[in-house]
């Protein structure tokens, strides 16, 4: 298992190098770019930014560019002012050495602003991922235990419904309910309230604190939440569909178990394997977040920055989101074969 | 087998009235030219109208009927729709077909390229692709047109289909009856095409039925961002981001939309449902679950 491992690992390095390699492409073909910044206020001397470009090696072919932006110039002797003496080591580490460079709008260095947003994405995700388990398992449980009762045929049309409805305009239509519908009976406020993760500037107790912030995440997570439990309903009922109908499952009847236990003991335990996979290969989403609930609810996590990003041509962001994230996402596949192959026997590693 | 696909399809109920659902829904949008409006140009006096017989879903900021703005939106979304899924097969088949057929290094650098391709996280790879592409001329493709959004949309979706075409080859390459057409000479396109490409019908067609509808979902989506299909051509995504600023005053121009979408989504999704137990080869006549 250890050398299975260590080879999947192997791989996952070319793979990402080619990730790379697109991205970097991609963004430099891109309209704009790290002079933008500065060509907006022309007045800087056409000197002064040619000593930039020559700071930043972007006087130098796209492949030079491309290892420096991977590995750093600090180890290349730099001509700043172009009087072909060198002035000194290069500044940049590289983004295998965790060096994502500086946003062009803010200058802040990336990284601290990926820092600043993730715990956001992740406290919202978490809750998300919660309550995706808590409603879809025993959905998909009793779906697959009660095949085509009244139960099973709701069960499985609400889910069409759900993985059909687009999340934006679920939000939209919760936005419109809940916030500008209905209202507390008490205060005569709107219900929940429609943006934000928790009411700024207000004096709260430690309880109403928590009860605040409940009342903000309520929205965001019912947004996610929908096509989520849609999904993973549907598909722990197959599983466990496919776990029922096995040879196994009637020997247990055969021999006078009780059908609880052959439910829960017997079936469930197998017909959960595929779910942890699932899971596994859905977790990058724990970084990269739900960019349409952070929007809609002004939510100050990784997709609206990425957006924000996007739509200001802030490239070194939207390069360190996808990069960090493909990353996870290869992690994630292999998680999810190395869970798969732990938790179900007949499966050999190859 | 068209004839017995055909029967199992008809005692799907959600693929029958998906079916129905959906051709009205195409039937609107084709005739969407008989309606007395204009679907971009504004009339500024009767702007936010509430619906009423004149105007049945209202008008939006700029005055524009929203029942018109709706099916010519619809026009949008399908055809994207469609080209998405010309382009997934026209790139996903022939990869797959030939990762499958020749295997060995051709194999392993197409499915790392796969690979490599759908590692990164989807929706914000969109969006990236989409901020670029709309100011950049493709050959044959204005900027910021269209079918710069089913560019961009086709450009992610392929790869499922090649995995897909792929696997189909995988399981078929070694049978006899593909080993002896190799031996009595046939060609590799012959092979290709007449031998194992047809086993993939099923699986293909299902495939891209369920691809329409998510790159409809798709397209609303960066539409609805505003990375993609611009103003002033409507469709339903955009005209949702329209919808978001005054969503508390004026909530109808919210609803029509979304609903379009929604309709058009489900009753693609039961269609690819009933498609998939139509199309089973192991599943037998009369057992339709």
């Amino acid at each position: 298992m250890g050398t299975y491992i260590v080879r999947r690992l192997l791989q996952a390095i070319p793979m990402l190098l080619l990730v790379s390699i697109v991205l970097f492409a991609l963004v430099n073909i891109a309209p704009g770019g790290p002079m933008s910044a500065y060509s907006r206020t022309n007045r800087m001397p056409e000197e002064k930014k040619e000593a930039i470009r020559r700071k930043f090696g972007l006087d130098k072919p796209l492949p030079v560019q491309y290892i420096v932006w991977l590995v750093g110039n600090d180890w290349i002797q730099i001509d700043e002012d172009g009087d072909n003496i060198p002035d000194g080591y290069g500044t940049r580490k590289g983004i295998l050495r965790g060096d994502f460079g500086f946003s062009y709008k803010t200058r802040e260095p990336v990284l601290e602003l990926i820092a600043d947003r993730l715990p956001n994405t992740v406290y919202l995700m978490f809750f998300t991922l919660l309550f995706t388990g808590i409603v879809a398992i025993p959905i998909g449980i009793i779906s697959a235990i009660k095949q085509y009762s009244g139960f099973d045929i709701t069960a499985t049309t609400l889910s069409f419904m759900g993985q059909a409805i687009p999340e934006f305009w679920l939000g939209l239509l919760l936005i419109l309910v809940f916030y500008a519908t209905l209202n507390n009976p008490f205060t005569g406020e709107a219900l929940l309230p429609s943006g934000g993760m928790s009411t700024l500037g207000a004096e709260f107790s430690f309880w109403e604190s928590i009860w605040d912030r409940a009342k903000h995440l309520i929205l965001p997570v019912l947004m996610g939440l929908v096509g989520w439990v849609a999904w993973y309903s549907r598909f722990l009922r197959s599983s466990m569909l496919e776990v029922i109908n096995q040879d196994y499952i009637r020997t247990a009847r055969a021999k006078g178990q009780i059908e609880r236990k052959v439910l829960y003991k017997h079936a469930l335990k197998n017909a959960l394997i595929p779910l942890v996979t699932m899971f596994a290969l859905d977790f990058p989403y724990i970084f990269t977040g739900s960019l349409y609930a952070e929007l809609l609810f002004s939510w100050p996590g990784m997709g609206r920055l990425f957006y924000t990003a996007a739509t200001g041509r802030d490239y070194p962001i939207l390069m360190a989101i996808l990069i960090i994230g493909s990353g996870i996402v290869v992690l994630s596949n292999l998680m999810a074969d190395i869970a798969y192959a732990y938790l179900d026997p007949r499966v050999r590693y190859s | 087998m068209g004839t017995l696909a055909w029967k199992r399809f008809r005692r799907h109920p959600g693929a029958v009235v998906g079916s129905i659902v959906l051709t009205l829904l195409i039937l609107t949008t084709v005739f969407a030219g008989l309606s007395p409006y204009d679907p971009e140009e504004s009339d500024i006096k009767n702007r936010y109208q509430a619906p009423s017989l004149e105007h049945p879903f209202g008008t939006d900021g700029l005055g524009r009927d929203l029942l018109t703005r709706t099916l010519y939106g619809g026009r949008v979304s399908m055809s994207v729709g469609l080209m998405v899924v010309a382009i997934t097969l026209s790139i996903g088949v022939p990869v797959g077909s030939i990762a499958g057929y020749y295997g060995g290094w051709i194999d392993n650098v197409l499915m790392r390229i796969i690979d490599a391709t759908l590692s990164i996280p989807s929706l914000m790879f969109l969006i990236l692709l989409a901020a670029i592409l709309r100011e950049t001329d493709l050959p044959f493709v204005k900027a910021n047109s269209v079918m710069t959004i089913a560019v961009v949309l086709g450009a992610l979706s392929w790869p499922t289909v090649a995995r897909l075409v792929r696997a189909v080859f995988l399981t078929v390459r070694e049978m006899e009856y593909v080993k002896a057409a190799r031996a009595l000479g046939a060609s590799a396109p012959r092979i290709i095409l007449k031998e194992v490409l047809p086993n993939g019908f099923g699986p293909i067609i299902v495939e891209s039925t369920l691809g329409v509808g998510y790159a409809i979902m798709e397209e609303s989506g960066l539409s609805f961002l505003g990375f993609g299909i611009m103003p002033p051509t409507p469709s339903w995504g955009n005209m949702l981001n329209n919808a978001q600023e005054h969503l508390t005053t004026y909530p109808w121009l919210a609803i029509f939309p979304g609903v379009m979408i929604f309709l058009t989504i489900i009753s693609v999704n039961y269609i690819g449902d009933g498609l998939r137990d139509a199309l089973d080869p192991y599943k037998v006549l009369g057992k339709v679950e």
